[in-house]
């Protein structure tokens, strides 16, 4: 019962969120000082080809009647039409969903296997030399952003070494016809080694550089968490019971240092969602970064109002996930 | 135990002194850019377009550190967009600085409904993520340093507010401000002349650490053409230039990428080690 | 002859160099009940640490030996010492609220030990795992075998401790402050369970507790540990008819018929403290100048 409960709370406060969001992007967006309709036009456009434009987008209305135009439409999962590209901004945005979430799910993984293995080898070796290195290393890799790992990694394995193909998602001469745009996924589901080799090529760099910052924050807050739970005597009592120190750590003080770790991570997850913005410029990924950055570069209104709601629901069902799964996996919570 | 805590302090001390120095020297470096640059950094020079620097074959005397495909100055850039990364990593971290902190301090010290409704802010500030909100703002003010500033500021505030109250609020706790309360004084001057200098190591701390954010956030916006415009020199804008030639001639993207990285490092290193020594505690 | 369990000169210190056991010897024959009495810091969870293995880090053993059915403890790399204490050892530890797994359910906790270490399947894990909650009069076994620690009361805790301890059969069990942790009332249900359970089984006790009624009721020699050292190794009725050192004297009339539970051994007089701790001075600048 009590998950029910806190799962209704959730969803409504998402909603609630959400509306906010969308009337704060709306106003915001609205009282842009230049004016996006005059940047589409080409020199020597008359009066009558603004008003008609204008007339066209809709922006002839006042800002109140826009809005609920705006919002019946969007209920109605109508975002309107994309300036720059003249297509519904559903479909486009929709069109780079699953690559903006296949990398992002892919960097989320890479950071969990990283930062979990550091903090495991630190917990493990710890008031060694190799737990001195490990900080050392976590303390780097913490304050170098994605941006400026991406464009190592540009360096180091596209250029002196290239492994990793620099830009795209996929090779132009892979003439694929998947049934979804979640080649990475499809590509696993079909067994088509070809394509996934491909895609990891493209997609590898990218999550690294986005895994990496958020890697490190796993393996501090990890270890921290860990250290402090090997003191605890249920760990003790289990030393005495013949286990191995191997079995201790990821038997016994593991599942209990893992939660508090946990909600941190949530939060930190959706700042590497965020940072996909960059790196998919970087990389040239076709995903919905590189698109709001073209939208921002096209000032084009309703792509980026499109694009900031979408994210806006990604962040806050990444938190409610988050919440959920803290909640299952805490045996307090569970059937408390 | 004595030995290994000398140690570390050693090291924390080598490390802010190499931090410390690099950003020194590259604050000398942009004050007298005029002087020390070879070039001047926006002059083209097709017939000296691609130059390798000057350890290489094919050098040319006085481009140190080569040249782009249009034949400019790779130095003279480094320097002069120096220029512009320091100036907004000054300015923007400063203005941050001075909101988000005075607000804290407000809220921490004075409670109530001063902390309730800025509290209140912070909590919806934050509940918008970043990147959004970089978006949307330079949607709507527009390409260009100011408007980076600006959503700098805008941004990162609550950064600020949210450590300096809840320090400002442990420091209000402490004895010596509840005997110069006792003695009468009056709360504001309490505040500024009692607490303010309590939480200033924090905000120093935070200061640095901003300046760091700073340089890498107008980099990435000059990066994808959002920042200042193509016409001057800046680190972002070479590195994006440089990754397109990247196989011809490589020391245009690698030498603004090596002094970004020094740079966004070196804040966040200083940061982090003065935090160290105004907090051994916390260690 | 060798004693079952007989620890010889052990001496444990910090890094520092600060002492925290000063040769410290103690024999326990077969079926002994024998108390650790000392105040607080005096070292006696250390003897237990040492004995199972599990010193802090921080510590390192100066000197001795811990013979444990004629086998030294401290010869044995970390593998076989594992071995050795999952085997034939156990601890009851001091605070049933924090020596649970929180996120192991109740079965499991007291069945590891068997299944892993020990080999044993699982339906005869079980099977043992109904009869001890039995022994330990634990009501509506099933219920509590599938529940989580956070569940369950301290007492009922304890009583899973103290059955989890005795699954195996060791030959040997700690019980380090046991009920120290617990309700007043629930302290003297747990020692006669703990005492009920030692002679059904037969089992080497090792009672560490800060009590000399508990000790006159359960033990039947005892050690008095003071600044890490022993300073009376004696039988029960001895020590409680006659004890020779003036600490312990000054000891048993501090504690008000020695059944005061929670007292802390504290109002001995100054001045006996300060004699004793001189001794023990005297005797560290003996050791170190020996080395
Ligand atoms: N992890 C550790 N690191 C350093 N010193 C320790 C550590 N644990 C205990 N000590 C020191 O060892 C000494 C003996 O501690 P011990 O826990 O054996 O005392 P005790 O007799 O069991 O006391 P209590 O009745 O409080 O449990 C104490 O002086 C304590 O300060
Ligand atoms: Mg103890």
């Amino acid at each position: 019962m009590p998950i029910l409960k806190r799962l209704f709370i959730r969803i409504l406060s998402i909603a609630v969120t959400l509306i906010g969001v969308s009337i704060i992007v709306f106003v915001v967006i609205r009282v842009v000082p230049g004016n996006p309709i005059s940047m589409m036009l080409p020199p020597g456009a008359t009066d009558d080809d603004i008003l008609r434009l204008k007339i066209l987008y809709g922006f002839d209305k006042s800002i109140i009647e826009q809005f609920f135009i705006w919002i019946s439409g969007v209920l109605s999962g109508d975002f309107g039409t994309s300036i720059s590209l003249r297509q519904p901004v559903l479909s486009l945005v929709l069109g780079r969903l699953p690559a903006t979430l296949e990398l992002s799910l892919l960097a989320l993984l890479i950071a969990c296997i990283l930062g979990g293995t550091l903090s495991l080898l630190g917990t493990r070796l710890r008031e060694t030399k190799i737990e001195g290195i490990i900080d050392g290393i976590n303390g780097m890799a913490m304050s170098i952003p994605d941006f400026l790992w991406g464009l190592i990694f540009i360096l180091l394995f596209g250029v002196m070494w290239p492994i990793f193909h620099i830009s795209g998602r996929i090779s132009p001469f892979l003439d694929i016809d998947y049934s979804t745009q979640f080649y990475l996924v499809e590509s696993i589901v079909r067994f088509d080694l070809k394509v996934f080799a491909d895609l990891l090529a493209h997609m590898l760099m990218p999550a690294v550089a986005l895994s990496i910052p958020l890697a490190a924050i796993i393996s501090q807050l990890l270890k921290q968490s860990l250290k402090e739970t090997m003191h605890l005597d249920y760990v003790t009592l289990s030393r005495t019971k013949g286990y191995s120190e191997n079995h201790v750590i990821l038997r016994e003080a593991l599942p209990n240092a893992v939660l508090p770790t946990m909600t941190l991570v949530g939060v930190q997850f959706t700042f590497l969602i965020g940072g996909t913005v960059i790196i998919e410029r970087l990389f040239s990924y076709e995903g919905l970064g590189n698109m709001a950055i073209d939208a921002v570069i096209n000032r084009d209104l309703p792509l980026i109002q499109g694009i900031v709601i979408l994210f806006a629901l990604i962040f806050t069902l990444v938190n409610l996930l988050v919440d959920l799964t803290y909640t299952l996996l805490n045996p307090k919570l569970r059937n408390g | 135990m004595v030995d290994s805590s000398r140690n570390i302090n050693r090291k924390i001390g080598l490390r802010m002194w190499l931090s410390g120095g690099w950003l020194l020297f590259l604050f000398l470096a942009t004050l007298f850019a005029p002087i020390i640059s070879p070039h001047d950094p926006l002059a083209q020079d097709l017939f000296a377009s691609r130059l390798p620097p000057i350890w290489m074959d094919g050098y040319e005397s006085t481009y140190y550190l080569g040249s782009d495909s249009l034949g400019r100055d790779v130095l003279s850039r480094i320097l002069y967009g120096a220029r512009i990364a320091l100036l907004v990593a000054l300015i923007a971290s400063t203005a941050t600085c001075i909101i988000g902190a005075t607000l804290g301090v407000l809220a921490g010290y004075f409670g109530g409904w001063v902390d309730l409704v800025i509290s209140r802010l912070v909590d919806i500030w934050m509940a918008f993520p970043p990147v959004l909100f970089a978006i949307l703002l330079i949607a709507v003010l527009g390409t260009g340093l100011t408007s980076i500033i600006i959503a700098i500021i805008v941004i990162d505030w609550t950064r600020f507010c949210r450590v300096i109250r809840a320090e400002t609020m442990s420091q209000s706790a402490m004895d010596y401000v509840a005997s110069a309360q006792a003695a009468g004084r009056a709360r504001f001057g309490i505040m500024v002349k009692e607490i303010f200098p309590n939480v200033l190591p924090t905000i120093v701390v935070l200061l640095t650490l901003e300046m760091g954010i700073a340089v890498i956030v107008e980099a990435i916006l000059s990066f994808v053409n959002l920042s200042i415009s193509t016409d001057f020199p800046t680190w972002g804008g070479m590195i994006s230039e440089g990754r397109t030639s990247v196989h011809q001639a490589w020391w245009v993207i690698v030498f603004p990428l090596i002094t970004l990285f020094l740079t966004v490092l070196s804040f966040s290193q200083l940061g982090e080690g003065l935090k160290d020594r105004f907090d051994p505690v916390l260690r | 002859m060798t004693a079952f369990l007989s620890i010889r000169n052990l001496s444990i210190s910090l890094q520092n160099g600060e002492r925290i056991l000063r040769s410290v010897n103690m024999d326990l024959a077969r079926g002994d009940v024998r108390g650790l009495v000392g105040e607080s810091g005096a070292g006696k969870s250390m003897i237990g640490k040492a004995i199972l293995g599990i010193l802090p880090r921080a510590l390192k053993i100066d000197e001795g030996e811990i013979l444990f059915q004629g086998k030294n403890l401290l010869n044995l790399n970390p593998r076989e010492l594992r071995k050795e204490i999952g085997a034939n050892a156990a601890l009851i530890p001091q605070d049933p609220l924090t020596a649970l797994n929180p996120s192991h359910r109740i079965g499991r906790q007291i069945t590891n030990r068997l299944i892993d270490i020990l080999g044993w399947s699982k339906s005869d894990a079980v099977k043992r795992t109904y009869d001890l909650l039995d022994e330990v009069r634990i009501p509506d076994p099933k219920r509590v075998i599938n529940s989580f620690p956070h569940e369950l009361s301290g007492g009922m805790r304890q009583r899973i401790l103290i059955a989890s301890a005795f699954a195996a059969e060791p030959k040997l069990i700690i019980a380090d402050e046991p009920t120290t942790a617990l309700d007043v009332t629930v302290q003297k249900q747990i020692v006669s369970l703990i005492g009920e359970m030692q002679s059904r089984h037969g089992t080497t006790l090792l009672f560490v507790t800060h009590d000399l009624g508990v000790v006159s009721k359960v033990c039947q020699s005892l050690s008095v540990l003071f600044l890490g050292k022993v300073i009376e190794d004696t039988s029960v009725s001895l020590f409680f008819d006659n004890p020779s050192h003036p600490y312990s004297r000054a000891l048993l009339t501090a504690t008000p018929k020695y059944t005061d539970p929670n007292s802390d051994l504290i109002p001995v007089s100054e001045k006996i403290l300060n004699s004793v701790k001189e001794e023990v001075l005297r005797l560290d600048r003996e050791w170190s100048n020996g080395r």
